[in-house]
């Protein structure tokens, strides 16, 4: 992992992080008029546990829903856009709810939303595993600059952000000693990419 | 990764990310919609100048579920049986569109040649040549192994390996891909490997391959272990006496109906029988070792879709960037999120 650089911004502590999932988790509820029919879905990879924190908040606020039975991952590798320029990257499973994703409504989660291309990728995806009634969005961070006409229902916090700066989501289930890093709480930080020729990558999100 | 030639020189960590790639790969065949949009507008061409029906059809299934366009090019009734040089050929194909080629070659080491020739720029994938490699073959046999053996212990099978695992590789050693393309990758997966033939069977040099060698089947499988390799007699290589009669062969080195009792007694609970295919029912497999429930030809088969489906996802996706990967300027790719 790589270390935080010196001239991070940290823009989101834990608490504010645990505070935009608690909102978020209260939006969703309230758009849908309740928990029903909500299936939460993830996107690898800090998306994944990000939607299961929604969905424990959910369950939390809505005993009627069930957070296990309704939570999984949606992978997107296979369906991006820029196959033939990135290197080739291993694709992470898709779990769906055992009840499928027929009629439900599905809230995609993932940490940050800039061009937008990942959410195509995730609504093609989406498409082959099944019909939902509605697809909503849900991001920890939207730091803009969008390429396609794709926009977020549930934002954490709005990041206006240059095109010459990284927004860094750090997540104690990813980063963590349990994942694969040294991270000890969650943050969200932003930084100016030194070297933009050598900065591109996944961290570049 | 650009070509996928052998199994020998592939690393602990190509190997494993083509069985974590395939893993993935498969859960696409439990959908209702048995498509990826991965190789959209990429043209595959099977090149097979040596008889083929399984690995061509597989080959073919894995491109389509990838949305990849196929041209299927066989040896028999085309420009190769005029006369036409493998070079002409191959640049043909690639002036046709080509983005990779599937190569099956009488010849061993041919898709190295191929590769390293410079005659195309397309992706080279070995489908078997002569009796060097097979490295998809090996892949699906290490993916049928490593989900065995994640089943019996009840995790998934995604980013393990083949530790301790015994298995062991009968028949004709000499003039098998399989064996060899096995033995490499098995080894490199942590496996422990025996090989088990007749001494006409068994390879010039095999002491110094990292293996066991018994010339006794009973000996093998009462050690054991936790798969049983069964190769097909290839008849179509036998020019040669290499062993006395198919009545012989099966007495010694079929697995015969005892042998399928020896196993299901050596302690090996859960041991199975694989076999590349096609099998030669009574010859190097009994009927009943052939139907038995240990048997796992048909579950080859279906991940040989899958691995296959990961090679060519993996060696077609970022071939434009090829050789720098991670040093393009920023401009010429676009942003995610």
């Amino acid at each position: 992992m790589q270390a935080v650089p010196r001239d991070a911004r940290t823009v989101l502590s834990a608490a504010d992080i645990d505070r935009a999932l608690t909102r978020i988790a209260h939006e969703i509820l309230e758009a849908n008029r309740g928990p029903d029919g909500i299936v939460v879905l993830g996107i690898p990879r800090r998306g994944v546990p990000l939607a299961e924190r929604i969905a424990a908040k959910l369950e939390r606020i809505e005993p009627g829903f069930d957070a296990a039975a309704a939570t999984g991952q949606l992978d997107v590798t296979l369906y991006r856009d820029d196959l033939r320029r990135s290197t080739s990257r291993t694709p992470a499973p898709t779990r769906l709810p055992a009840s499928g994703i027929d009629g439900a409504v599905v809230v995609l989660v993932d940490d940050v939303l800039y061009s937008g291309r990942t959410i195509r990728a995730a609504l093609d995806a989406l498409n082959d595993v099944g019909r939902p009634a509605a697809v909503r969005l849900a991001v920890l961070v939207d730091r803009g600059h969008r390429e396609l006409p794709i926009r977020a229902d549930f934002v954490g916090k709005n990041l206006p952000t240059s095109t010459a700066e990284r927004v860094q989501v750090r997540l104690l289930e990813i980063d963590g000693p349990a994942g694969t890093g040294e991270v000890t709480e969650d943050a969200v930080a932003i930084m100016d990419i030194a070297d933009p020729a050598t900065a591109v990558g996944k961290d570049a999100r | 990764m650009k070509h996928l030639l052998s199994t020998q020189d592939l690393s602990l960590g190509d190997a494993l990310r083509i069985l974590d790639t395939a893993e993935e790969m498969s859960a696409v065949s439990g959908r209702e919609v048995k498509k990826l949009p991965a190789l959209r507008g990429r043209t595959v061409v099977n090149l097979f100048l040596e008889d083929s029906t399984r690995t061509r059809i597989s080959f073919e299934a894995a491109a389509k579920r990838l949305s990849a366009d196929v041209i299927n090019f066989t040896g028999k009734g085309t420009s190769v049986s005029k006369g036409e040089s493998l070079k002409d050929t191959v640049q043909t194909l690639e002036a046709i569109g080509a983005d990779a080629i599937v190569m099956r070659h009488w010849g061993s080491g041919a898709a190295a040649q191929l590769a390293g020739s410079g005659w195309i720029t397309s992706s080279v994938v070995n489908a078997g040549d002569g009796t060097h490699e097979h490295p998809t073959q090996a892949l699906l046999d290490a993916l049928t192994l490593r989900r065995h053996l994640a089943r019996r212990h009840g995790t998934a099978p995604r980013g393990t390996d083949l530790s301790g695992m015994k298995v062991v590789i009968v028949g004709d050693i000499l003039h098998s891909r399989v064996a060899r393309s096995n033995l490499w990758l098995l080894t490199t997966l942590g496996a422990e490997v025996t090989l088990a033939a007749p001494p006409t069977l068994m390879p010039v040099g095999v002491e110094q391959w990292p293996c066991q060698v018994t010339y006794s089947l009973d000996e093998a499988i009462a050690s054991g272990p936790d798969a049983v390799m069964m190769l097909r007699v290839q008849s179509e290589r036998m020019h040669e006496a290499f062993f006395p009669s198919a009545a012989e062969y099966t007495r010694s080195w079929g697995l015969t109906d005892d042998r399928l009792a020896l196993l299901e007694s050596a302690g090996a609970d859960d041991a199975v029988i694989m076999h590349p295919g096609p099998m030669n029912r009574g010859l190097e497999i009994s009927a009943a070792a052939a139907d038995s429930v240990r048997n796992t030809a048909l579950e080859q088969v279906a991940n040989g879709v899958s691995v296959r489906m990961a090679v060519l996802y993996l060696v077609l996706s970022g071939t434009e960037t090829a050789g720098t990967p991670d040093l393009v300027p920023s401009a010429a790719r676009r942003p995610e999120a």
